[in-house]
């Protein structure tokens, strides 16, 4: 049984009654962020209060015991997404994921006149190292249509494939509006078609299971924070033979073998090729615990408890009358709406002066808005630890949200 | 200090005013207009402003248009009511009591008229810079502004 109040109290964030303009908080930005469960803490504490020590640059115990932790997270990682250990490499989070894909994949890889085919509801993330890597290369970016449902169909991917593409990237979920993309079919189509399918994985790692193996996906990228781990965080999952094919974007100390004068240098095997510089110890091993929490509650659970929230958000938000949404039928646990004759801005300040935490405006997925014709909207997005009551608060705010002024008076 | 209290019903009334019906929001056709974009990381408003200054170097007619919330949008729309008619130091000094009013500092409210309205901003942090985004605008053109 799911006991959403049993896992609040996980949460110092949420143990400890924390307050925003003098009412209790209510935080609805879940795909912005997350809270961190005290077993990510406290795993985080003892490395620095008691067990500080560099990975892989000593021969004492204490540097031993850091190397052990960090490879223990990265097994954690990779049974997390059923990887190889070898295929998971840790990164600041999702766009430096994806960036190293750009700058060590497709920036050798692509030649001119290639086309990088990507869809129009993509994070900034997703779009900008792409637009780079095109200017660089000589390649050209394309966009998937989205259907009239907004989704990413699989028939939209045939479509948009030609023999000039030769590397795909979309998002598993869509950061604004929740809906799922079928990556098991855009990987088969895309391979058949000679192409390399990279997973923006940052809003459903989080919510969804993710098996690497089974979807056949050539590369996927995450963030730690987005699931309870520190900001700061993440990974890049790549298939190991590409991994190995593929050039490191930064070096330095921890990822080379030897070099010489003559400028001659051999590198470490993936993963630790593509980790130059000292790792951030501390943010890893709260990854790995992350990962580890996360699986306890179960992602299957997780999903059901989001998907039975959005149900409720969803029917009690309409019951109201005063909103347009955007996203009734996703699968995601996210709302994104507009109150009627409130803008979005306007809408997410007088939610704030109600102690709730909402995100309005294009949620850094600027060119969807122009297919939503609307320039930005509200967007309300749930975790694990997310209540019906913190709904009841939004719905009864929007029932409210054309007082808006109130927040300044 | 104004002259009379204003009261929250009085700012609420005035923001929703210049919000539903501004009176300045327009891109001007005519000539002579100098005019600046201005934009948020951290918000949606992306706004131009444009000026227009007479022989006399007074402003003779001033101008916003863009994307913006109510903040932004009403603000934007007095100070165009606010700058016209006045010259370049006049309208720097408004604009810098305006600013130390945004900023909770002391200031001239002598000179602000329907902009008090937004002497609360201060209560939402996040929309400071909407109170400002049109006026940081016109002080960039004044700065830049060398009348004939």
């Amino acid at each position: 049984m799911y006991d959403v109040y049993k896992i609040r109290n996980d949460f110092p964030m949420l143990r400890e009654p924390q307050t925003m303009q003098g009412h209790p908080l209510v935080f609805l930005d879940n795909a912005s962020t997350t809270f961190k469960p005290d077993r990510v803490l406290d795993a985080m504490d003892v490395y620095n209060r008691k067990e500080t020590a560099n990975s892989h640059r000593g021969d004492y115990d204490l540097c031993n015991k850091a190397d052990r932790a960090v490879a223990k997270a990265r097994e954690s990682v990779a049974r997390f997404l059923n990887a190889g250990v070898n295929e998971i490499v840790f990164t600041a989070g999702a766009t430096s994921a994806l960036n190293l894909v750009a700058y060590g994949y497709c920036l050798k890889v692509l030649k001119p006149g290639d086309e990088i085919l990507i869809s129009l509801a993509e994070h900034a993330s997703n779009v900008l190292p792409w637009f780079r890597i095109a200017s660089l290369t000589g390649a050209k970016v394309k966009y998937i249509p989205l259907s009239e449902g907004n989704r990413i169909t699989v028939e939209a991917v045939k479509t948009a494939l030609t023999p000039h593409t030769k590397f795909v990237s979309v998002a598993y979920v869509g950061n604004v509006l929740g809906y799922i993309a079928p990556i098991k079919e855009i990987a088969a189509l895309a391979h058949a078609n000679g192409a390399v399918l990279c997973v923006d994985g940052a809003q459903s790692t989080p919510h969804l299971k993710t098996d690497v193996k089974d979807l056949d996906c050539d590369f996927l990228a995450f963030s730690g924070h987005k699931f309870c781990a520190p900001t700061g965080t993440g990974a890049l999952y790549g298939k190991y033979d590409l991994l190995c094919a593929m050039d490191p974007f930064e070096t330095g100390g921890g990822m080379n073998v030897k070099f010489y004068p003559d400028g001659t240098a051999t590198y470490l095997l993936p993963p630790m090729k593509f980790e130059a510089g000292t790792l951030n110890v501390a943010g890893i091993i709260g990854l790995g615990e992350a990962v580890e929490y996360v699986s306890s509650i179960g992602l299957e659970e997780i999903s059901a408890h989001e998907h039975m929230l959005k149900a409720y958000a969803v029917e009690k938000l309409l019951a109201t009358g005063m909103v347009d949404i955007y996203n009734a039928d996703s699968e995601g646990g996210i709302v994104t709406f507009n109150v009627h004759g409130v803008f979005s801005q306007d809408f997410a300040t007088y939610l704030n002066a109600q102690g709730i935490a909402c995100r309005s405006g294009q949620h850094c997925a600027k060119m969807l808005n122009d297919v939503l014709c609307v320039p930005a909207t509200v967007r309300a997005s749930f975790y694990l630890y997310t209540t019906k009551e913190e709904i009841d608060a939004l719905v009864e705010a929007v029932k409210h949200g054309g007082n808006f002024l109130d927040a300044y008076f | 200090m104004p002259t009379f209290e204003l009261t929250p019903a009085m700012m609420r009334e005035i923001i929703m005013d210049h919000y539903s019906s501004p009176r300045h929001k327009v891109t001007p056709e005519g000539e002579g207009y100098e005019t600046l974009h201005s934009s948020s990381i951290n918000c949606i408003d992306d706004i131009d402003v444009f000026l227009k200054f007479d022989g006399n170097g007074k402003v003779k007619d001033a101008c916003w248009n863009g994307t913006a919330c109510a903040i932004s949008t009403a603000s934007s729309d007095i100070l165009c009511d606010l700058l016209i008619g006045h010259d370049e130091k006049e309208a720097k000094y408004i604009i810098d009591q305006y600013r130390k009013m945004i900023h909770e500092e002391p200031y001239d409210s002598s000179v602000l008229e329907e902009a008090l309205a937004f002497m609360n901003t201060g209560r939402q942090a996040a929309r400071i810079h909407c109170a400002l985004i049109g006026w940081d605008a016109v002080e960039e053109i004044l700065k830049g502004h060398h009348h004939e």
